[in-house]
C-alpha cells in the first residue's frame, strides 16, 4: 500500500499472522468451510491428500503472486475474468507436470485438479486479498491459505486412509488384511471400515474437527 | 427401601452445588431419580398431573420390546443348535430351556456391549455440560442389540453405538435433538462400515462362520441366509435349472415351501435377533397403542404404505421379487420391528397428525422399493426409515403451512 512509510520487516508481526490465521482460527476450510467437495473427493489416501495440497499450495502462492503484481493494471469489470485466466494457467501447468512425473497419482485425481480452477479458496483470496494487497505480502497469504487447506486434507486423509483401508502412505500399519493370509491386527478380528472410504465420513471427519475446534476456542461459535 | 432413601438424603448435600462430590452431581441425580420420584411437582398454571416423563415412557417402550427379546434369544438358540448339529430342519419346539440358554449366551453380551458403551458415553457428556443422564439411550440401548445378527463382534457393536450416540445424537444436543433414529444411525454405520459382518448368508446363525472355516463337511449345503437373502439366491441361482429358465412363480412356490406364511410371522427363521417375529412385533404394538406411546397412526400407514408397494410391485411381476406375495414383504426381514419400534420414535417422526400419515406411508412404501428393486440392499426398511427421518420436518412444514392457508382463506372470506 502506497500510504505506508518506510520498510517493514520481512516477518513483521502483521506478516506472521497472515501464515498463522489460516492455520488455527480462521482456516478456509474448517471456519469458512471452502473447497469442502474435494476435501471430501481425494482424502481417501495420504498421498493423494499432500500431492493436491501441494498443487493447490502451488497455484494459490503463484496465483495470488501473479494478481497482486498486476493489480494496478486490471480493470475492476473484468478482473474476476482476468484472476480465471491465471488460475487456470497455473493449473494447466500443475496438471501437465503431474501427468508427466506423476502418472499414477494424476489417474486418481482424475478430474479434481483441473477443479482446483474453481476451488472457492484460491478465487476467495485473489479477491479479497491478493487484489489490495503488495506481492510479498499476499505470497504469505497464498501460502498461510494454503497450508490451512493442506493441513485438514492431510489429517482427514491419514483417519480415512488408517482406519479405512490399514494403511498411511501405502504401506500397512495393522498388518495383511487379506482372507486367508491375515496377520496383525486382523488376526484378532479387526477388520478394515469400510465406511471411511465413502465420502460421508470425510464429511463426518471434518465436521468433527471443526466441533473440536469450536469446543477449544468458543470466540469462534456463531451466534444466531 | 426407606433405609436407602434415608441414605440418599444423607448423601445429597456432598453432590449439589458447593459439595465434595459436585462433580458427579449427575451420575447421583440419575441414581436417585432411577429409585425415588423426584419431589419436584408443578406449582403454578393449570396442567394435567400426571407423571407421566420421559423415563415412564421409556420403560414402557422397552416391556414393549421385551417379547420380541425373549423370542429373539430363543430364536438365536434354536439356529445355534441347528448350526451345531448341522440340521436346518430341527424341531423348532424342543429342548426349549438349553436352546433359551444357548440364546442367552449368545444375546446377553450384545446387550450389554450396547448399554454400556452408550450409557458410559452419555455420562461422560452429562458430566462434561452438567446434565444429569438422560433416558433417552434406554430405549435405543435394547434397539440396537435387537437389529444386530446373532454373530456380530462385539467391539462393532461398541464401536456401532459408540457412533450413534456421538454423532447421532450428543453432536446435535443430546436426546431429543437427534435427526435421526439412535439405533438405526448404529445398524447404517455397521452396514456400510462392515458389510460381511453384517449382511450376507454367515452371520445370522450365531457359530456358522466359524465351523465353515474349521469343517465346511459338516455344513455343507447348510444356508445360513436371511428369507430375504433366499429370496436374492432364488432369483440368481435357481432361475436357470438344468439349462432351463425356471418361472418365477415356481421360485416363488419354492421360497414360500421354505418359508412358511406361519413360521415367517412366528419368526422361526434366521435374521437380526429381535426382527424376525412379527408376532412379537404385534404384542409390543399392542403395547405401545394401548398406553398411547407409539403412534397408531405411524403403524398402521407404514403397514399399508408397503403392502401397496407389494401390490404395486406383483402387478409388474416377472421375476420372483417382484412376484412374491405383498403380504409375505410384512413379515420377512425387520418390516414390521421397524415399522412398530423404530419410525414411531416420537423425536424424529413427522409431529402433526396428517404428517404421521404422509410419512408412515412412504415409510414403509420406500422400504419396499429398496428391498424389491436394489438386491445390493435386502434390508431396505432401516434405509426408508433414515430417509423419512430426515424429511419428517419439511412434511410437518408443509402440513402447518396447509393448515396456516386454510384458515387465512376462512378469514378473507368471512
Amino acid at each position: 500500500m502506497s500510504t505506508e512509510k518506510g520498510s517493514e520487516p520481512l516477518f513483521s508481526k502483521k506478516n506472521k499472522k497472515l501464515i498463522t490465521d489460516p492455520l488455527t482460527d480462521n482456516n478456509p476450510v474448517t471456519i469458512q468451510v471452502l473447497g469442502i467437495c474435494s476435501a471430501l473427493a481425494i482424502t481417501v489416501q495420504v498421498n493423494q491428500a499432500i500431492v493436491m495440497s501441494l498443487s493447490v499450495l502451488f497455484v494459490i502462492i503463484m496465483g495470488n503472486l501473479i494478481v497482486s503484481l498486476l493489480r494496478n493494471m486490471i480493470p475492476s469489470r473484468i478482473r474476476i475474468i482476468v484472476q480465471l485466466l491465471v488460475v487456470a494457467s497455473l493449473v494447466i501447468i500443475v496438471d501437465q507436470v503431474l501427468a508427466a512425473f506423476l502418472p499414477d497419482l494424476s489417474a486418481k485425481l482424475s478430474v479434481f485438479v483441473g477443479l482446483i480452477i474453481t476451488n472457492c479458496i484460491i478465487m476467495g483470496r485473489l479477491e479479497a486479498f491478493a487484489m489490495g494487497n503488495k506481492p510479498w505480502p499476499s505470497i504469505l497469504d497464498g501460502l498461510g491459505n494454503g497450508l490451512g487447506y493442506g493441513a485438514i486434507l492431510i489429517i482427514v486423509a491419514v483417519f480415512r486412509e488408517l482406519f479405512g483401508s490399514g494403511t498411511l502412505m501405502g504401506y500397512s500399519i495393522f498388518g495383511n488384511s487379506l482372507p486367508g493370509e491375515e496377520s496383525g491386527l486382523y488376526t484378532l478380528g479387526y477388520q478394515n471400515n469400510n465406511l471411511m472410504i465413502l465420502p460421508p465420513m470425510a464429511l463426518i471427519i471434518t465436521g468433527i474437527i471443526i466441533w473440536v475446534q469450536r469446543t477449544r476456542n468458543k470466540a469462534l461459535i456463531e451466534e444466531h | 427401601m426407606k433405609f436407602l432413601e434415608k441414605y440418599l438424603h444423607k448423601m445429597e448435600p456432598h453432590f449439589i452445588k458447593g459439595g465434595k462430590y459436585e462433580k458427579w452431581n449427575p451420575l447421583f441425580e440419575t441414581l436417585a431419580t432411577f429409585a425415588f420420584t423426584p419431589k419436584l411437582v408443578t406449582t403454578k398454571g393449570s396442567h394435567i398431573r400426571d407423571g407421566v416423563d420421559l423415563k415412564r415412557t421409556m420403560m414402557t417402550v422397552i416391556l414393549a420390546l421385551i417379547p420380541c427379546l425373549i423370542f429373539g434369544i430363543y430364536n438365536t438358540g434354536h439356529w445355534e443348535m441347528a448350526v451345531s448339529e448341522a440340521n436346518r430342519n430341527l424341531p423348532y419346539f424342543d429342548m426349549m430351556g438349553a436352546k433359551f440358554l444357548n440364546g442367552l449366551i449368545i444375546v446377553m453380551p450384545v446387550v450389554v456391549v450396547s448399554y454400556g458403551v452408550g450409557l458410559g458415553i452419555e455420562f461422560l457428556f452429562g458430566m462434561i455440560r452438567g446434565h444429569a443422564l438422560h433416558e433417552g439411550f434406554l430405549v435405543s440401548g435394547m434397539l440396537i442389540p435387537l437389529t444386530m445378527p446373532a454373530d456380530v463382534p462385539l467391539w462393532m457393536v461398541g464401536l456401532a453405538t459408540a457412533f450413534a450416540v456421538i454423532i447421532g445424537k450428543e453432536i446435535f444436543g443430546g436426546t431429543g435433538m437427534n435427526v435421526v433414529n439412535i439405533a438405526l444411525t448404529a445398524r447404517a454405520f455397521l452396514f456400510f462400515a462392515y458389510p460381511t459382518s453384517m449382511s450376507g448368508d454367515k452371520v445370522w446363525m450365531s457359530g456358522l462362520s466359524d465351523k465353515m472355516a474349521s469343517n465346511p463337511e459338516a455344513v455343507d449345503g447348510f444356508s445360513g441366509a436371511t428369507a430375504l437373502g433366499d429370496l436374492a439366491s432364488f432369483m440368481s441361482d435357481k432361475a436357470t435349472v438344468a439349462g432351463e429358465v425356471v418361472q418365477s412363480n415356481v421360485a416363488v412356490q419354492s421360497f414360500s415351501s421354505e418359508y412358511s406364511a406361519l413360521e415367517s410371522f412366528m419368526g422361526m427363521i434366521p435374521g437380526s435377533i429381535g426382527e424376525t417375529s412379527t408376532m412379537a412385533c404385534l404384542i409390543g404394538a399392542a403395547i405401545l397403542i394401548f398406553t398411547g406411546v407409539g403412534s397408531l397412526r405411524i403403524i398402521l400407514s407404514f403397514f399399508a404404505g408397503g403392502f401397496i408397494m407389494g401390490l404395486l410391485l406383483n402387478a409388474i411381476g416377472g421375476n420372483p421379487y417382484l412376484d412374491l406375495p405383498a403380504y409375505y414383504h410384512l413379515i420377512i426381514g425387520g418390516f414390521a420391528f421397524g415399522a412398530i419400534f423404530m419410525a414411531t420414535d416420537p423425536v424424529t417422526a413427522s409431529q402433526t397428525a396428517t404428517g404421521k400419515i404422509i410419512y408412515g406411508f412412504f415409510g414403509g412404501f420406500l422400504a419396499i422399493m429398496i428391498r424389491v428393486l436394489n438386491p445390493a440392499y435386502p434390508e431396505g426398511v432401516f434405509l426408508a426409515i433414515l430417509f423419512m427421518n430426515v424429511m419428517a420436518p419439511i412434511i410437518d412444514h408443509y402440513i402447518v403451512q396447509a393448515n396456516i392457508n386454510r384458515r387465512l382463506k376462512r378469514l378473507k372470506t368471512t
